[in-house]
Formats: C-alpha cells, sequence, structure tokens
C-alpha cells in the first residue's frame, strides 16, 4: 500500500456523440430542442430515445494500480481509449464513474508544445509553457541553460518561435517538457512526431527518466519502443482492459488483435474508397503446398503467397510487392513480383485485366511464429497504388525445420537450413 | 487506511472521481497556480502589442481619440451638459473604468475557448484563464490612466482626499468585468452564440451607462433605480467621485455593489459547475 503511486477502480467515461440536436451547440438548437422536447413529452410521454445510439462508453469498468517506480505501457488501438485514460488521469476530464487516487505531482504530456505562442520568442516560450506543465518559475530558472542545450535552438532563442522551422520547434517544446519533474509522469504519443533523429533523442530521455525510477505510463504505437522503456504493459481495446502482463506478451496480444482471418483476406470495393486508382486489390492469400488457402503452414514445406487484383487500366511499369514482418514490426524482407529482369520486361506494361501474382517461400526459411503479411503496388518512384502493412497473418509451424529434433524455441524470424562443415584441425 | 493517511503528510493525494453538483471555489489551489495566471496575463499583453509598430503606446492612444471624438460630438455639438467638469475630462473619467470593464468583458468571455488547446491538454484551475484576462486588461488600464492624469493636469484639476477610494473603484469595475465574464466565458464554451452577441452587448451597455451623458439626465425615481441596477452605473459614478469630486455615492451605488456580487457568486458556481465539462464539449 505504501509504494502505491497511482490507483483507479471500475473508472468509466462516457461521451455523448454526434447526433444532431442532441447537444445544442447554438442557442437555436437548443430553444428548438427544448420546444421539441416538450411537444414530445405531450405526444409520446415516456418514450426515451435509446441511450446506446447517443452516448458511447470510451472507458469501462477500468481498475489497476501502478506501483512507485514502476513504468507502465498502455497500447490499443485508436480509439480504444487510452487518450481517455490518460485525460481522466491527468484531470483533464472527470470521470464518468468510478474512483481513482493518485499518489503524488502529476506531470502530463498529451502533446508536446502546449500552449506554446508563435509570436513569442523561445525564451518567452520556455517559461509559458513550463508554467503551464505546472513547473515553478524558480525552477525554470534553474533548469533554462539545461533547456536551451537539450532543445539546441542555440542562439535562435530570442527568436518569435514562429520561424522556427518545425524541427527546431518540436525539440524546443519536448526539451521543456523532459525536464518537469513530476512524480508521476503521464506520456502520451508525443514520441511520434519529429525526424529519426528527435526521436532517438526523446527515446534516450525517456529511458533516462524510467531508470530514474519516476513512475511514468506511456502510452505508444512505436512498440520497440514500449518493448525498450516497459517490463509491464496493459492492452486496451474498446475501453476495457484486455490483459495487463509482462510487455512482450501484451505487445503480442495487441499486435494479433483484430487479426485473426484465416489466411485469407479480402478487399470489399467500399474498404477501397478514397482516391480511385487502377490497380484494386481482391485478395491476399497464404497457400500451402497442396494449394489450399490455410491459416498455418509448415516451416519444412514451404508455401505460396499470393496477391489477386483487377487492373482497370493498363499499366506501365506497375510492381506488386510482398512485406513479410514479425508480430513486433520488424521487417523479415520485402519482395517484388518483377524483381527478376526478365520478368520486369515481359511485363513492362500490364493492360487491364484480372491478375494473379505468386511467389514461393522455400523450404527451410521461416522460424515458427507468428507473421504479418503487408502488400504494396506501385509504380517505382512515380506513384503508389495501393498499400496495406497489416493485411494478413498467419502461422508458421516449425514441425520438420532445421534442428526440430531439439525442442528448445529458436530465437530470429528465419530458421533457414544452412550448410554446415565440421572439419577436426588437432585431433 | 492507517497507511494513507501517513502519507498524507509527504505526498498529496490527488482524488479522480465524478464531478457532481455546484462546487465551491478552491482559492488555495487558484494561490498555487498564481505564476500560471501571471504568465498567462503575461502573454496576453505580450502577444496583443507583438509586431504593432506602437506597441504599448496604443492603450495610451485609444482612449485619447475617443475622448477627443466624444468632446466633438456630445460636449462640442450636442452640448450634453458635464457637472460644470470640462466636457472632455467628464468622458474621460468615465472612458478609463468603461474601457477595462469592455476589454476585460470582450477578453474574457472568449477565453476559454481561445485557449482550447491547453484545456483539453493539461490541468490545472479553469478560472487562471478568464482571471487572466481579466488582468491582462488592467494593464492597459494602467498605462491609459497616465492620458487621465495629463488631461486633469491640463484642466488643473486636483483630486481631494477621495483619491483614496481609487483602488476600491478599481476593484469594483474588474470584479464587475470577472463577474459577467465568467458567465459569458462559460457559456461560449457551449454555445459559440456568445460570442457575436458580445460586441453588440458592450455596445448596448456602454449607451446604458453613464459615459457621455451625467446621471442626472435619467429621470428619478423609478427609472433611476432600474438603471442603477447596470452595476457599472455605480462603478462610473464613483469614478467621477474620486477623481472629479461629482455627487458622492449614493443608494443608487449601493444597488450597484448588490448587484456585482449577486453577478459574481453566480457566475462563480455557474463557471464551476460547468468547469468539468469544458475539455469534453469545447
Amino acid at each position: 500500500m505504501s509504494d502505491l503511486a497511482l490507483r483507479v477502480e471500475n473508472i468509466s467515461k462516457q461521451y455523448r456523440i454526434g447526433v444532431v440536436q442532441d447537444r445544442p451547440d447554438t442557442l437555436r438548437d437548443l430553444l428548438v430542442s427544448r420546444v421539441g422536447r416538450i411537444r414530445h413529452w405531450f405526444s409520446c410521454k415516456g418514450q426515451r430515445r435509446d441511450e446506446n445510439l447517443t452516448h458511447i462508453w470510451a472507458l469501462k469498468n477500468i481498475s489497476f494500480e501502478v506501483k512507485r517506480g514502476q513504468v507502465l505501457g498502455i497500447v490499443g488501438r485508436n480509439g480504444a481509449g487510452k487518450s481517455t485514460l490518460l485525460k481522466i488521469l491527468s484531470r483533464v476530464t472527470d470521470p464518468t464513474e468510478g474512483y481513482g487516487e493518485i499518489h503524488g505531482r502529476v506531470g502530463s504530456l498529451l502533446e508536446v508544445g502546449t500552449g506554446f505562442h508563435p509570436e513569442l520568442s523561445g525564451r518567452e516560450n520556455i517559461y509559458l509553457n513550463g508554467a503551464i506543465l505546472g513547473m515553478r518559475r524558480e525552477e525554470i530558472d534553474r533548469k533554462f541553460d539545461e533547456i536551451v542545450a537539450f532543445s539546441e535552438v542555440g542562439k535562435f532563442i530570442d527568436t518569435p518561435v514562429k520561424r522556427f522551422s518545425s524541427g527546431m520547434y518540436l525539440r524546443l517544446a519536448f526539451a521543456v517538457a523532459a525536464h518537469l519533474d513530476p512524480e508521476i509522469l503521464v506520456v502520451d504519443e508525443v514520441l511520434a512526431v519529429g525526424d529519426a533523429e528527435f526521436q532517438r533523442k526523446c527515446l534516450g530521455k525517456m529511458n533516462d527518466v524510467a531508470q530514474e525510477g519516476r513512475t511514468v505510463l506511456f502510452v505508444s504505437h512505436n512498440m520497440s519502443a514500449i518493448l525498450r522503456l516497459t517490463q509491464e504493459t496493459i492492452v486496451l481495446d474498446e475501453g476495457r482492459i484486455v490483459m495487463r502482463g509482462p510487455t512482450p506478451e501484451a505487445v503480442d496480444t495487441y499486435l494479433n488483435m483484430g487479426l485473426t482471418k484465416q489466411g485469407e483476406r479480402f478487399w470489399a470495393s467500399s474498404e477501397l474508397s478514397g482516391k480511385p486508382t487502377p490497380f484494386q486489390p481482391v485478395a491476399l492469400r497464404v497457400l500451402n503446398r497442396t494449394g489450399n488457402v490455410v491459416d498455418t503452414v509448415n516451416a519444412g514445406e514451404g508455401f505460396s503467397i499470393e496477391v489477386e487484383y483487377n487492373l482497370t487500366d493498363d499499366i506501365t511499369g506497375l510492381r506488386v510487392g510482398l512485406y513479410l514482418l514479425t508480430t513486433r514490426g520488424e521487417y523479415v524482407f520485402t519482395s517484388f513480383d518483377v524483381d527478376d529482369p526478365a520478368l520486369y520486361d515481359s511485363f513492362s506494361t500490364r493492360k487491364a485485366g484480372h491478375y494473379v501474382s505468386r511467389c514461393d517461400i522455400p523450404p527451410n526459411l521461416m522460424n515458427e511464429g507468428r507473421f504479418v503479411l503487408g502488400v504494396n503496388a506501385s509504380i517505382y518512384r512515380i506513384r503508389r497504388l495501393f498499400q496495406e502493412d497489416k493485411a494478413l497473418t498467419f502461422t508458421v509451424d516449425a514441425t520438420g525445420a532445421p534442428g526440430s529434433q531439439w525442442p528448445e524455441k529458436r530465437l530470429g524470424p528465419v530458421r533457414p537450413k544452412l550448410e554446415w562443415k565440421i572439419e577436426t584441425i588437432e585431433k | 487506511m492507517q497507511n494513507s493517511r501517513q502519507r498524507n503528510n509527504q505526498t498529496p493525494i490527488i482524488y479522480l472521481k465524478p464531478s457532481t453538483g455546484w462546487l465551491s471555489v478552491n482559492f488555495q489551489e487558484l494561490w498555487r497556480y498564481r505564476e500560471l495566471i501571471y504568465f498567462l496575463t503575461w502573454r496576453d499583453i505580450k502577444v496583443r502589442y507583438k509586431q504593432a509598430a506602437l506597441g504599448i503606446f496604443w492603450a495610451i492612444l485609444q482612449p485619447l481619440l475617443t475622448m477627443t471624438i466624444f468632446a466633438l460630438i456630445f460636449g462640442f455639438l450636442l452640448k450634453i451638459p458635464s457637472e460644470n467638469v470640462p466636457y472632455p475630462l467628464f468622458s474621460l473619467t468615465a472612458l478609463l473604468p468603461w474601457q477595462l470593464f469592455a476589454t476585460a468583458l470582450q477578453r474574457s468571455s472568449i477565453s476559454l475557448v481561445g485557449n482550447a488547446n491547453l484545456i483539453t491538454k493539461v490541468y490545472f484551475p479553469r478560472l487562471a484563464i478568464p482571471l487572466s484576462s481579466v488582468f491582462a486588461a488592467l494593464v492597459d488600464f494602467g498605462v491609459s490612466f497616465i492620458v487621465l492624469l495629463g488631461v486633469m493636469a491640463y484642466y488643473r484639476f486636483w483630486p481631494g482626499l477621495n483619491i483614496l477610494w481609487l483602488l476600491p473603484m478599481i476593484l469594483l469595475s474588474l470584479l464587475t468585468a470577472l463577474s459577467v465574464g465568467l458567465w459569458l466565458s462559460a457559456l461560449n464554451v457551449q454555445y459559440r452564440d456568445v460570442q457575436h452577441m458580445v460586441p453588440f452587448i458592450i455596445q448596448v451597455w456602454m449607451y446604458a451607462s453613464p459615459i457621455v451623458y451625467p446621471i442626472e439626465t435619467i429621470p428619478e425615481g423609478i427609472w433611476r433605480w432600474l438603471y442603477s441596477l447596470n452595476p457599472m452605473t455605480g462603478v462610473i459614478q464613483g469614478f467621477r467621485w474620486v477623481l472629479l469630486g461629482a455627487a458622492p455615492p449614493d443608494l443608487t451605488f449601493l444597488i450597484s455593489v448588490v448587484v456585482v456580487i449577486v453577478l459574481l457568486f453566480s457566475g462563480l458556481f455557474y463557471f464551476r459547475r460547468m468547469e468539468k465539462t469544458f475539455a469534453d464539449i469545447v
């Protein structure tokens, strides 16, 4: 009990959703709805509008505890309730039901650069932003030089930030936030912005914070960041906690959520709305050696992957490709159907029509585990026609794979059959 | 349980629970956030005069120009009586508290919506936002007060001991602006109609206050009573008394003060009640 940093019990949050005239946004709407309600009341008493149509539960019965010094990850798809949860924990909004208590000062970083004003200089924004994030003035005075050094904006510190490049702006904003010193830090997807170098720096700083024994709640879509920074993670889906467990397991659960199709993925025409392209995917399939659509393939046998598609127009230079990823999002390989120059020449222009591009994955290549397939169709350097990163998942079974006489788990996504020679150099 | 009570001494415990009903104002917390209020006020002023060639000089120019126009039209052309005080000075003494009120009202009513990015991302007492816009108006007031001193010196007008009442009068006009600002800012979060209404409200309110004409123009009796329900009547009356030695505050002044108090407390309560929903609906 004494080392408890945070505890929530059955926290729920309900939002009203955009049913017209449910929430009057202008006085006119208000008057209309009031009059309507009275009229309604007279005509059909007691008939209430179904609450489920006008309200959604962004969070439902969330309970968990965080110990002092723990770094807890929170993952979930868009709309799973992560942001709502963080908003409640940082007291931006109230829960509709439930109870929670937080032991200590909370610093919330739901966004970098909250309250930055473009007209003010870097120096002025450091003070303003610091005050907004809850720093005291003398605290900012003390850390000022450190913040400027971290942000690398140097001599531009007295320039209005509207003249900053977006990179400088982000660095300065993160620098202020990174020097916040609360007992409990709540961080949303703030690392998803900026270039690779900036992200590396942010992650490094987050790592430091985590090492210092601070309590941190960390939301991200970046699984490698979650894996690196946290030991324990909560998976949210549709406003509920699906699981809480060691981060690697939680990340696997999250990545496999909603991806349980049986070896085949069809695209409905309604999914392909947006800008029309001449490339219309029909299906993506994983086939075993006998040509059946399967969810599980045998690593020792080899298997095939095929993309079926329609071309509504002739396309010159089209290439259709596959990405193979692990469920943690690491790429295993990328391959295109016209990688072979001879094939590229014979299909330099594909006429409108119905096609299948199929590739064979040789036996003894993949390790056991679950894998993700992505599809891409493009004209090199001209135009991307279609892309879906997580189109399908499938399982590779290791029966008969090299070395399967030992039941141990092998590391790495591939498990190739390699030629080994053993030579005796000295007897 | 024992344990958590002991902890209480070292670390503050923040409770998260659904808000219910009317909440009292947490002045202690507001005081802890005084630096934020300071920085928000400072930002408002800084940003307002950034990239303006004349900068804060506008705070001097505005009342000066308005006074000149009023003096020409109402004093010189329409010959409106001005209680034996030169008309420019007569209107300027009213214009200063009026502009303090109008600026504070205008800025505070849009303040919550204008700071929506803060409200949806960071926790702090929401009162800090309308408060800081009212304080920002006070800085303008301070600058334009120099104009008043200049005009008084020009007409050789020296205020008596009444000048000691100046601060309470300034406070009263600030509270008037704050109380109306609280209502309008909270209403504006949900009904954006408010921000369209505010310029109109200010215009009507100005002519309903004794700025270009003396309060004696209003017939005594029931009309005067109704008229003093406008809290700015009391404020302006007070300013003329303090600075120009006009008739001292009477019962009508007291009515204005009571109206301000009622507006202020109801405004605070309404604001606190709506506060918890700002982040969800702004």
